[in-house]
């Protein structure tokens, strides 16, 4: 509904806008710069390169933020000015489009420089500024600057310090060449160079094989997602006709050109490519084992790049998928079936897990698998405010781990060996680590609530029941394990054997500036408290379908908030409860006594889907644990099988096919043509009177011949 | 300057034949002597090049430029043409770019049996024969050029090459030999329906006065003397064990050019002369080519040798690039022609590295490698962004070779099964994770870990000033051509398309 | 005039010359047969001439023997240097050529 005269608007607005945001481009440059310079010459610095990554994400950060509120300026006029009001500075961007009525498009910014040609059609490199992409900016590069800070404190005794955040400088700017490109070309280009930056960062601590493994894993992985994605954008450039600008594919998709089908196939490839990059299940393999990257790494990982990128991929290419899955129609659609799969599944994954990084990276999966179910329910804004909210506080947990590790267990991340107690030595820590964990459960007021919130309302009143159910299950999981995670790692006795102790001030100043956003983010969009900025500044109004906007459900939030405190208190009960830590008997109990709704939903939906071979063999463990024997030996089974079969195909394939038959034909086919000339040598006799002979024979021969044809 | 127009490009191509006989006439012992000829010949050959490069009309890119057209043996109507357009000068400046950058490589690592004065004139004599089949307008003077190459880098695989390297330099020899005598076959079936040896006359006429099946069997001559030369899909054979044996420099002309023949044979001759003859066969082409694809990448992961991994990655790599032409579509040979060079520089840059690995270790067995990174962090690098370029990442220039060939196959020319093609392309796309899956693969086993025991005391030279100089380039080109792609399909866009665009 | 008498004794002649090139070992023995064979030719040539009336028959064996002298001349010098190397005219022995 929104799709006016864009041309004359963005024409306008480029006018109009002040100069960073329609050059915008200078942010990914500098963060790109910033990985040359340190990588040329970061070892003769006296900060060993580290300043100058620091200064480049700093900088980029403010131009982030100046950025960021020129768009809501923007906004704010082109708003204003609506009713025909005088206009003022930044106000002119907008022409009043009588008639059409109040709402008009405000376009994205953008710039566009000729790229390449090929047929003679043009194509042009660009940048897109819009209240999407000023946010992205804002989340990726205030996550990465708290990340640049506390890696000096994290790593500063590792030997590849200067090449680390050279790493990252390049981490951050492909990031943001994802989040300003304009075409889908820009787009892939940001997206494969993010794939990469992850492998350089995973396998940071390359002398040891299973961390090169890790790293191998998650490209390969995410490759294999992006099989999808490189035909969803080719799919996609022919059915908007010959074009990979984003604008015009989503404009395309939305009113449907070419047909239905063409944009479902477009909108399934390129799902691909978002479950192998956001970790939904069934590529989320990956993601557990790049825990094995520093936990910085991990932070930028799971808060603002890399596995965010596939969300952001999808709010991009909204129209695609709206089309293609028809997400108006509600029902279901593999787009929220995909997410809701991926909730449950990361959620239960997440409660056997000793290793408190895979907790995290497990409730990653999850929190992404809302996100993706959000985008398939309709809820664009849920989404998005969700990949916002989640930023802060997954960043602040990650971090708060590593704080841990780094002061508090001597680099373990094992709960139950080298954890417990810990809330006595680490306050800060410990304090800022249970506001993040509140966030993430989504207890009121904290940042996680409302975005979960939104998804949720979004999900009931498009449609989607089924996917509102499965939302609050997730939670009521989320809310189990991170208690036990919390009570493993900071309550009950020390079992580590070293001196924790609070970390430095470059740890700890990020988790408190993180903890303050983890719990005033939620406000941005807080639908009862009548704030919707965030809606206004971020939902697209060109090219984007009209998507529903939730009005506030009191009684969804309170029992959901219910469901959530009641989930808390009982683990809590069991846990604190319970002096031997007995986590999976814990979990026997809690399954068959608390809580016999969720546990049918769950068992129903494992049972007819995933664990039918489970249930045949009268196998009756725990559900998550049968579910982690499920992910370790079959899906992953399956991924490294892949890994370890290819290779033996391969040398398969070479032997008995390549060396075997068509090499081999060609050597005999030598050796044939050798024989024939050893028959024929023989009549080389070298005397010359048999050559006369055979010379007469000939003659004799030939005269016959003639004589007889005459 | 007249004069540098009509003289241009023969000098291009013989300056290297005069810098062959002055390296022949200096004696033997003077090695420095040698080396200095040889590359100055070479500059000055790339000078000439440079003067083609800045003076050739862009804007005009699809017309033939600095033609010459001499008679030459009138008695077969084969005349002295010479000519340059969009298509052939990305491919005619990489060959020159080559030269120089192996003879500045071999500077200080000549391969036993040494003998610099043998070496160099038979890189030179490579030259000649490179840079004259790019420009060669005429069939018979095109054929001419094709083979002169092939006596070269005979006695460069069967003198300078490893244990195994009489084998591979007789199988070279009779693989190239064999595929050339049938195209000799097609070009003089050519000249007796079409009465004419020269390529822009024919490739004007379209196909027209030839039938439809006398075009699909020459065009079946032409197919199998440039397939073996690309090599697709059975006939690759020659390639690992010839680039196994070669030395280096060897390996980088045969990967980063000699390969190229072929596919610039499709382009330049087979295509254009036979449409329907190409038509008819391009659902075949496409299929060898997804196999090669697909076939290469699985061999791949079955090698144990570093050199033998990037050969067969050049099977896999050369089926992208035969895929976009198998399209017949002008999106498809622009990508082609951006494939090749782009597979030149990046699997030049592979062999280069991989020589220096086996110059340290005197092994390329990846079992007893590892460790590279921290032995020689630069060459760690340098291999880490040549397979990083190779997979074909975006941003770099193996991308661009790629994924317009894949795209291209979405919608291939009129008359082509999209159906059948669409298959192809979703084949191909798997093709990029097998290829990021051994090249990754065989950078962990080469620069992941920690050395092995037996080089664990080792003394290894990270990149020295010969090799900076030689690798600077190629790392820097595949960078620029990454970033900004138009560099390649601003010059062969409009070639293309005069010639394809139907 | 009888031509037949003429080329049955050239025939003969030509039949007597090959039996001595194929059968003969001593190579100059094999030299005089060759010369035989050319000498049956030439008669041929001489008879065909005078009952033509053509003299160019008459020409071309004046060539021949030319020819004839010359390729005796070449031909004994092979022979004489097969006999220093193998201290025997025998042309069995000759065989280095042998594939």
């Amino acid at each position: 509904m929104y799709r006016l005269a864009v041309e004359t608007t963005t024409a306008k607005a480029e006018i109009a806008a002040p100069w960073l945001i329609s050059h915008a481009w200078v942010i990914p440059l500098l963060m790109v710069l910033s990985f040359v310079t340190i990588l040329l010459f970061g070892k003769r610095m006296p900060k060993r390169g580290a300043e100058v990554g620091i200064t480049a994400v700093g900088a980029a950060f403010v131009m982030s933020c100046i950025t960021a509120f020129q768009w809501i300026q923007h906004v704010e006029d082109s708003l204003a000015g609506e009713g025909g009001s005088a206009l003022s500075g930044l106000g002119k961007s907008l022409v009043f489009h009588g008639g059409v009525g109040a709402e008009s498009g405000i376009a994205p910014i953008t710039q566009t420089w000729d790229w390449w040609s090929n047929g003679l059609i043009k194509f042009s490199a660009g940048i897109q500024i819009d209240g999407l992409a000023v946010m992205m900016l804002f989340v990726v590069t205030f996550i990465s600057l708290l990340v640049h800070v506390y890696s000096t404190a994290y790593m500063e005794h590792d030997t590849r310090y200067t090449y680390f955040y050279a790493a990252l400088s390049l981490f951050t700017g492909s990031m943001l060449v994802l989040v300003v490109a304009n075409n889908s070309l820009m787009l892939l280009t940001g997206w494969e160079l993010v794939g990469v930056c992850s492998f350089m960062l995973i396998g940071h601590w390359w002398e040891e094989k299973p961390n090169s493994n890790a790293a191998i894993k998650a490209f390969l992985t995410t490759r294999t997602g992006d099989i999808g994605l490189l035909l969803g954008v080719i799919v996609t450039f022919f059915a908007a006709g010959q074009t990979f600008n984003l604008t015009e594919i989503n404009e395309a998709a939305l009113a449907g050109r070419g047909g239905h089908t063409i944009w479902l196939v477009g909108a399934s490839l390129l799902l691909m490519g978002i479950i192998g990059k956001s970790g939904q299940f069934p590529l989320h393999t990956w993601l557990p084992d790049a825990m094995a990257g520093p936990t910085p790494v991990s932070a930028l990982i799971h808060a603002a790049t890399m596995v965010v990128a596939g969300v952001y991929l999808g709010a991009r290419l909204y129209g695609v998928f709206w089309q293609g899955f028809s997400i108006a129609d509600g029902g279901m659609n593999p787009m929220a079936i995909i997410g809701a799969i991926t909730i449950i599944v990361g959620a239960l994954l997440a409660f056997v897990q000793d290793d408190i990084k895979k907790v995290l990276a497990y409730s990653t999966i999850s929190q992404l698998g809302y996100m993706v179910m959000g985008l398939g329910v309709g809820a664009w804004v849920g989404a998005i405010f969700h990949l916002f909210t989640h930023a802060f506080f997954k960043a602040l947990l990650f971090l708060g781990a590593g704080s841990i590790s780094h002061s508090g267990s001597h680099h373990s991340f094992d709960m139950k060996k080298d954890m417990g107690g810990l809330r006595k030595f680490m306050p800060i820590t410990f304090v800022t680590f249970m506001i993040g964990s509140a966030a993430l459960a989504g207890i009121v007021p904290l940042a996680g609530f409302w975005s979960k919130d939104e998804i949720l309302a979004t999900a009931g009143q498009s449609g989607f029941h089924f996917f509102q159910i499965i939302g609050i299950a997730g939670a009521v999981l989320t809310a189990a394990y991170m208690t036990r995670c919390i009570y493993l790692t900071f309550f009950g006795e020390y079992r580590g054997h070293h001196h924790p102790h609070e970390s430095p001030k470059a740890i700890t100043v990020p988790l408190i500036i993180l903890a303050v956003f983890s719990t005033v983010a939620g406000l941005a969009n807080a639908a009862p408290l009548g704030v919707e900025k965030f809606a206004e500044y971020v939902e697209p109004r060109v090219a984007f379908p009209e998507v529903v906007v939730p009005q506030f459900e009191g009684i969804l939030a309170a029992v959901s908030v219910m469901a959530v405190l009641l989930s808390v208190g009982v683990c809590s009960y069991l846990w604190f409860r319970k002096d031997q830590l007995g986590p999976f008997k814990g979990l026997t109990q809690r399954n068959a006594a608390a809580r016999g709704g969720y546990t049918f939903l769950v068992n129903k939906y494992y049972l007819d889907v995933l664990y039918t071979d489970v249930v045949v063999g009268g196998i009756k463990g725990p559900l998550a644990r049968s579910a982690y024997w499920f992910n370790q030996n079959i899906l992953d089974g399956v991924v490294n099988g892949i890994g370890r079969g290819a290779p033996a195909f391969g040398r398969g394939l070479y032997k008995y096919v390549d060396q075997g038959t068509v090499d081999s034909a060609y050597n005999g086919l030598a050796k044939e043509t050798g024989a024939a000339g050893g028959l024929l040598r023989r009549l080389q006799s070298g005397q010359v009177q048999r050559y006369a002979l055979l010379i007469v024979i000939a003659i004799a021969i030939f005269s016959i011949a003639l004589i007889l044809a005459k | 300057m007249d004069w540098f127009d009509s003289w241009a490009l023969t000098l291009a191509v013989f300056l290297p034949a005069v810098g062959l006989v002055l390296v022949l006439a200096t004696p033997k012992a003077q090695e420095q002597t040698v080396k200095v000829i040889a590359l100055l010949t070479t500059i000055v050959t790339a000078a000439v090049g440079i003067g083609i490069l800045t003076k050739f009309n862009y804007n005009r890119s699809g017309s033939l430029q600095f033609v010459v057209n001499k008679s030459w043996i009138p008695v077969i109507d084969a005349r002295y043409h010479l000519g340059i357009d969009g298509i052939a000068l990305p491919m005619f400046a990489l060959s020159m770019l080559i030269t120089i950058l192996c003879i500045i490589y071999s500077w200080n690592h000549f391969p036993e049996p040494h003998n610099p004065k043998a070496f160099l004139a038979l890189i030179l004599l490579l030259e000649v024969g490179m840079n004259g089949t790019f420009v060669a307008q005429d069939l018979i003077l095109f054929f001419i050029f094709f083979e002169v190459v092939l006596l070269p880098m005979f006695f460069m695989i069967g003198v300078w090459g490893g244990p195994n390297r009489e084998y591979a330099s007789i199988k070279f020899f009779l693989f190239t030999l064999f595929g050339s005598a049938l195209m000799l076959l097609s070009f003089l079936a050519l000249y007796f329906k079409l009465g004419s040896f020269q390529i822009p006359e024919l490739a004007r006429l379209h196909g027209a006065g030839i039938a439809h099946g006398t075009q699909v069997l020459i065009f079946a001559g032409l197919f199998l003397g440039f397939a073996i030369k690309v090599p697709m899909f059975p006939f690759h054979t020659w390639l690992p064990d010839a680039h196994t044996e070669a030395p280096t420099v060897g390996s980088v002309i045969l990967a980063a050019v000699l390969l190229k023949l072929g596919t610039f044979g499709f382009i330049r001759i087979a295509l254009p002369i036979l449409p329907s003859g190409a038509q008819t066969w391009a659902p075949w082409i496409g299929l060898l080519a997804v196999i090669g694809i697909i076939y290469g990448a699985l061999a791949c992961l079955a090698q144990t040798d570093m050199k033998r991994v990037i050969a067969f990655s050049s099977v896999s790599h050369m089926g992208f690039v035969m895929l976009g032409i198998a399209t017949l579509t002008t999106f498809g040979i622009n990508a082609a022609i951006f494939g090749m060079v782009a597979h030149g520089l990046i699997t030049g840059l592979l062999f280069f590295v991989a020589g220096s690995v086996q110059h340290n270790y005197h092994t390329r067995e990846m079992s007893r490698l590892g460790g590279l990174l921290q032995q020689a962090p630069r060459m760690g690098w340098i291999l880490g962004f040549a397979v990083m370029a190779s997979l074909g990442l975006p941003g770099l220039a193996g991308f661009w070779g790629e994924f317009p060939a894949i795209l291209s196959a979405y919608s291939p020319a009129a008359g082509l099964s999209e159906g059948l093609f669409r298959g192809f392309m979703a084949v191909a796309a798997i093709g990029t994770v097998l290829s990021a899956g051994y090249l990754l693969w065989m950078y962990q086993r080469v620069a992941f870990g920690v050395p092995k025991d037996e080089f664990a005391e080792a003394h290894i030279h990270d990149v020295g000033p010969a090799e900076w100089m030689a690798w600077t380039p190629l790392i820097l080109l595949t960078l620029a051509l990454g970033i900004y792609p138009q560099i390649i399909f601003g010059v062969t866009d409009r070639a293309v398309t005069r010639i394809f665009g139907g | 005039m009888i031509l037949n008498q003429f080329l049955i004794l050239a025939a003969v002649l030509f039949c007597i010359g090959i039996y001595g090139v194929l059968v003969r070992r001593n190579g100059v023995l094999v030299l005089m047969s060759i010369e035989l064979m050319l000498n049956a030719v030439n008669l041929n040539l001489i008879a065909f001439s005078a009952y033509l009336k053509d003299t160019s028959g008459q020409i071309f064996v004046l060539f021949v023997i030319t020819i004839a002298a010359a390729e005796v001349g070449v031909g004994l010098a092979i022979i004489l240097l097969l006999f220093r190397n193998f201290r025997s005219p025998d042309l069995d022995q000759a065989q280095q050529l042998k594939g």
